[in-house]
């Protein structure tokens, strides 16, 4: 039952940040709903078991690639059609989703959910996946380590300003 | 227990909003955003069947696709970034030239 609820409530959570990211006319707007989207999902990865998933979905998702995401968006100041309704929407959803999930805590907090479950005891627990990744898929994780490397240099050569160059060559 | 269907109608609704995102949108940002919440839509599957069938492939391969999506998210916005350098915009539909 309390599967049920906490699934429902952050399922509720990731459509509505994917339909405000489909509605908001401003970048940030929709890269903030999608951080609040990438947070809901790994509750929803933690309630399927997955806890080293849910751990590394905040980490990689939520924490790098959408401050690199917001971190172009500020440089290069893309805000052009700009409305501020969404101020007046964040207030209306924003104070009962507060009080929707402080309620769900305490609820949870005060023993009435069901029993806690330590870390390491769910069936997606680091060791297991750690075992898979380094025996079954070394390959893979090997051919991704170089990919990810290509794709750091990649960037670097992409984003580097082209007038150093020229000024290079010129003088 | 919270039945599969229900993660996989979740999963399928996240990555029909990518999809949409990715058609309406007219910022270059935008439609990368959107392609991230397919991503996104695509690993909740994986983990569903992956808890489904008591089979841990599936949440190794959405370490690889995060993978693949934090290099495509370097990547492409480094090109995001030298568009705007060149072109001064955002706008899709006035990045339609191959060679200035």
């Amino acid at each position: 039952m309390l599967h049920l609820i906490l699934f429902l409530v952050f399922g509720a959570v990731c459509v509505a940040g994917a339909v405000n990211l489909l509605a908001q006319r401003h970048p940030i707007n929709g890269a903030l709903s999608l951080v609040a989207v990438m947070g809901s999902l790994a509750v929803e990865y933690l309630l399927l078991g997955a806890e080293f998933v849910a751990a590394v979905q905040v980490i990689v998702y939520a924490g790098a690639i959408m401050v690199l995401f917001v971190f172009v968006i500020m440089l290069l100041n893309a805000g052009v059609e700009e409305r501020t309704k969404g101020s007046r929407v964040a207030l209306l959803f924003g104070v009962p989703g507060m009080l929707l999930g402080s309620v769900l805590i305490g609820w949870v907090l005060l023993g009435h959910g069901a029993e806690t479950v330590p870390v390491g005891a769910l069936p997606g627990a680091p060791k297991v996946i750690a075992w898979l990744l380094f025996h079954d898929f070394l390959l893979p994780f090997e051919v991704t380590s170089i990919l990810v490397l290509i794709a750091i240099m990649g960037a670097v050569v992409l984003a580097s300003h082209p007038d150093t160059e020229q000024g290079k060559k010129e003088s | 227990m919270v039945p599969i269907s229900y993660y996989l109608i979740l999963s399928g609704i996240l990555f029909a909003c990518g999809v949409t995102g990715f058609l309406i949108k007219r910022n270059i940002i935008s439609i990368f955003m959107s392609i991230e919440l397919m991503l996104n839509g695509v690993n909740l599957s994986f983990v569903a069947f992956a808890a489904q069938w008591h089979a841990l492939s599936g949440q190794v391969f959405v370490f690889f696709v995060m993978v693949v999506a934090a290099a495509e998210a370097a990547v492409g916005l480094a090109i995001i970034i030298s568009v705007y350098r060149t072109r001064e915009t955002l706008n899709v539909d006035q990045v339609d030239l191959l060679k200035l």
